[in-house]
């Protein structure tokens, strides 16, 4: 039992003796102010590392999500204020419109057995230059509907708040974690992670498997963007690049085998919370130049992947 | 009395064998001809499946080729014929893993095209195929459900699930938590699961394409005890076996193919088994290939030992020795340590205890590559996951260990390698248009002896074979037993772990008999047999 979740356990640990140290070098690490900060800082990253666990559980990658943050952000940006379109309106079109983005590269993925990597590397490039064709511009986006959402809040005691935005990434985390241990399409992504040829001679529908779970990745990386929007209140074509990667990290540190079958939602979550922590520090340090966290997560993503080896040889050994 | 198992095996033949003359002699026909003569079909069950024609060829090779099947309600029907005969590939067109070039699927009357496994499922036809294909992370309860599991609101109710596999599986005698990932147990506990989920499954066939090779005969008898149950509510089952024991043990009729052709259907009861075999092969099998040349006993230094050697939790500490031209076995129920012996000797586990010597010098086995440098080989059991490269050739997966040894600088020059190649697969008879092909791509029997012919070419000192027949077709399988003991005769030692005790007893000069995770007792001289085996085993 303690053994099948060893790597979220150690993941957990890392991330609590991380805080241990915040919060012993700078005491307001304790604050609500900081704690919500935290989640709202990493809420859109969170959600597409939601999806982005599905695809690594099983057994693929998927690299656009960064381009349809972006995608998503300069659509809105300029149906919003150029087209005049109604918010609400334009978030289910373009969610469904990443829906339908991601259902294709599972369809090419499935169908002619292309390793996922390639597509989604094309489908990087594609949705990347669909924002350049809508703009190339930063569209700042003024729409009260924007102002209203991003004023809802709940209010921690200590003055903290958790922002809409933060609800919005632990109701997604939420229905990750019982979409991935309590569905029939959970067991069923899980089996492909496990053994694609397996999970065929068993009858797992791996065609409508594989469509549905980069399906969600490219709904949620959408989700992710009108989040990322709410953020930035703006959109801009060069916005998220190198959030596939951030994501992938989170995903593995987050104790997910990157080679499928292995992993839990919970874990990413802490994953998340491990790599805004490092962001956090170097805030407060002052100091130290940004890219110090990236040369951190390189450091842990390096250690979680050697220390995932290890296990899964032990494991092999003691069989 | 060493002799004993081997004798009576041979005893056995010739009996078939003068009555099969008999009857030769009496109706004028050899025996693959009158094998040829459809018998007629037997009426009183309806017919359940019905193939007609079915051909099926992938580059290089047809598969099948105008093959008709037939099988009844409450039937066993045993599929056999040697290694890349195609019986596998006939299950794959019948359950839609393949699409077949052409011929008619009739199953109950009904014109039937399963598009995928999943479609046979629902059409109530359910398969253990060959490479017992579960998933391995995944846990028991969701390998048995999966697909089909309990449900409320769109959410799997796991305890139900866990509950429903505990029951399905006690039917078995298991008693294990369902809960944990599969990948916990052995390989004989997978294929129980896979078989229990296909049981499951099947409303109206059930096909099981080798599903005994790593039971113990207790386990098989626990397995027929539920075929024929279900036998006896009108379900058919196909059964593919290369242990003609077993075939006589459940079947009502047989369909032998041969290279992708129907040799013939016969119904069991009036079938020599002398002439099932000339059905399997094309031609008698040589009497005496089955003949055990009596050696005398093994004197002389022992070329490996081991003292005390053991780990804990995996097996207590036993000492073994082995001589140049010696042959120990190792019997024993599944789990009783035998497979976790041979992974001690070799260094895939690492001993906590004891002293392992080579030529009476210690030396110390801490990994495969310290063993491998000591000239020792090691064919595992469970080929699928720890043996073959799939998608390398025949020729680089029969390199693959001579070459490690060499060391990947020296590289092994492409003529060599061909030669090398060539040479085992004639002399092990693997079937293959040639040294090319992907080794996944051939039958599961022809990849078996692939892997064996792996460790032979690196013309090791030591042989560790675990189950080196299984798997592998009537023909072949004698051809390896000669080859152990020609191997012996070169000065090879040689550690050998089979379920067959008869198998093990004809060709061991000793053996060691393992209860519970410890070497219980060693038999040598008159008492190797296959009966002494067994109360050993039983522990009487
Ligand atoms: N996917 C494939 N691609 C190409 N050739 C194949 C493929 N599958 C099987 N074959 C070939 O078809 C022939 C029949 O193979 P099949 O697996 O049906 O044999 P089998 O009767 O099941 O043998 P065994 O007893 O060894 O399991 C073999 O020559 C094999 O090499
Ligand atoms: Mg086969």
């Amino acid at each position: 039992m303690i053994r099948r979740h060893l790597p979220v356990l150690i993941t957990l640990a890392v991330f609590i003796v991380g805080y241990m140290i915040c919060l012993a070098q700078f005491p307001s690490f304790a604050s609500t102010r900081v704690i919500g900060n935290l989640l709202t800082d990493n809420a859109f990253l969170g959600i597409v590392a939601v999806g982005m666990t599905f695809v690594i559980l099983s057994g693929g990658i998927d690299l656009s999500v960064g381009s349809v943050i972006a995608f998503t952000g300069v659509f809105l940006a300029v149906t919003i204020e150029k087209y005049g379109l109604n918010p609400y309106l334009a978030f289910i079109l373009v969610l469904g419109i990443a829906g339908l983005f991601g259902a294709g590269m599972g369809f090419l993925i499935h169908t002619f057995q292309i390793p996922a990597f390639i597509v989604t590397l094309a489908g990087m490039f594609l949705a990347r230059g669909l924002c350049f064709v809508l703009t190339t511009d930063s569209i700042p986006i003024n729409a009260p509907a924007y102002g209203q959402i991003t004023d809802i809040a709940f209010r921690l005691p200590g003055g903290g708040r958790v922002t809409f935005i933060a609800m919005v990434m632990l109701l997604t985390f939420a229905v990750g974690i019982v979409l991935a241990h309590f569905t029939r399409f959970g067991a069923n992504v899980y089996a492909l992670g496990g053994n694609r040829t397996s999970a065929e001679l068993m009858g797992v529908p791996v065609r409508k498997t594989t469509i549905r779970i980069y399906m969600l990745s490219s709904f949620l990386a959408a989700l992710a963007g009108i989040v990322f929007s709410f953020y930035t209140s703006a959109g801009y074509s060069l916005a998220a690049t190198g959030v596939e990667l951030d994501t992938i990290a989170a995903v593995v540190i987050g104790g997910t085998l990157l080679t499928g079958g292995y992993g839990t939602i919970i874990g990413t979550l802490v994953g998340v919370l491990i790599q805004g922590l490092i962001q956090t520090y170097i805030t407060f340090e002052g100091t130290l130049s940004s890219w110090w966290t990236k040369i951190a997560i390189g450091a842990l993503l390096f250690a979680f992947i050697v220390l995932q080896r290890g296990l899964s040889a032990a494991s092999l050994r003691t069989r | 009395m060493r002799r004993q198992a081997s004798d009576r095996l041979l005893f056995c033949l010739k009996r078939d064998q003068r009555r099969v003359r008999k009857r030769m002699s009496a109706s004028g026909s050899d025996a693959s001809k009158a094998s040829e003569d459809e018998m007629p079909v037997s009426t009183e069950q309806p017919q359940l499946l019905e193939i007609r024609g079915l051909t099926k060829g992938f580059p290089g090779v047809q598969a099948l080729d105008h093959v008709d099947f037939t099988l009844h309600e409450g039937e066993i029907h045993g599929l056999l014929g040697e290694n890349g005969a195609g019986k596998s590939t006939l299950i794959k067109v019948l359950t839609g893993v393949f699409k077949r070039d052409a011929g008619t699927i009739r199953l109950d009357g009904q014109d039937i095209e399963a598009r995928d496994p999943a479609d046979a499922l629902s059409l109530g036809i359910g398969t253990v195929y060959q490479e017992v294909n579960l998933l391995p992370n995944l846990s028991v309860a969701e390998n048995l459900f999966i697909g089909r599991q309990p449900h409320r609101f769109g959410l799997v109710r796991t305890g139900e699930m866990r509950r429903r596999s505990q029951e399905l599986l006690a039917g078995y005698g298991l008693d294990i938590d369902v809960a944990n990932p599969l990948s916990a147990y052995s390989v004989a506990v997978q294929q129980i699961v896979a078989i229990a989920r296909a049981v499951d499954l099947s409303a109206k066939v059930l096909i099981l394409d080798e599903p005994t090779a790593s039971l113990d005969a207790q386990e098989v008898e626990t397995l027929f005890r539920i075929l024929r149950d279900l036998k006896s509510r009108g379900i058919g089952i196909v059964f593919v076996t290369h242990f003609l024991d077993q075939v006589y043990a459940v079947c009502d009729r047989i369909t032998v193919l041969r290279n992708g052709r129907l040799v013939g259907s016969r119904p069991i009861a009036e079938l020599p088994r002398i002439e099932l075999v000339s059905m399997m092969l094309g031609r008698e099998l040589a009497a005496e290939a089955l003949h055990r040349n009596q050696r005398k006993a093994v004197t002389g230094e022992p070329l490996v030992a081991f003292k005390d050697y053991g780990k804990r939790r995996l097996l207590e500490p036993f000492d073994l020795a082995v001589r140049p031209g010696e042959v120990v076995g190792l019997a024993g129920l599944l789990g009783s340590g035998r497979t976790e012996t041979a992974k001690l000797v070799f260094g895939i586990e690492r001993a906590d205890s004891g002293q392992a010597f080579v030529d009476g010098k210690p030396v110390r086995i801490a990994t495969p590559r310290d063993a491998a440098r000591l000239r020792f080989g090691f064919t595992p059991e469970d080929r699928k996951t720890e043996g073959i490269v799939a998608e390398l050739s025949v020729r680089e997966n029969i390199i693959l260990a001579l070459q490690a040894q060499r060391g990947w600088l020296r590289l092994i020059p492409r003529r060599r390698q061909e030669e090398i190649a060539d040479r085992f697969i004639k002399l092990l008879d693997i079937r293959t248009p040639d040294a090319e092909k992907p080794i996944g791509l051939l039958s599961g029997g022809n990849q078996q002896k692939a892997l064996l012919a792996r460790w032979l070419a690196t013309e090791p000192r030591f042989l560790i074979l675990d189950e080196p027949t299984r798997g592998i077709d009537v023909g072949a399988h004698a051809e390896i037993i000669r080859l152990i003991e020609r191997l012996c005769e070169d000065g090879l030692a040689l550690l050998v772990i089979s379920s067959e005790l008869e198998e093990i007893a004809s060709y061991s000069d000793r053996v060691v008999v393992l209860r519970d995770r410890r070497h219980v007792r060693e038999l040598s001289g008159s008492d190797v047999s296959a009966n002494t085996i067994m109360t050993t085993i039983a522990g009487h």
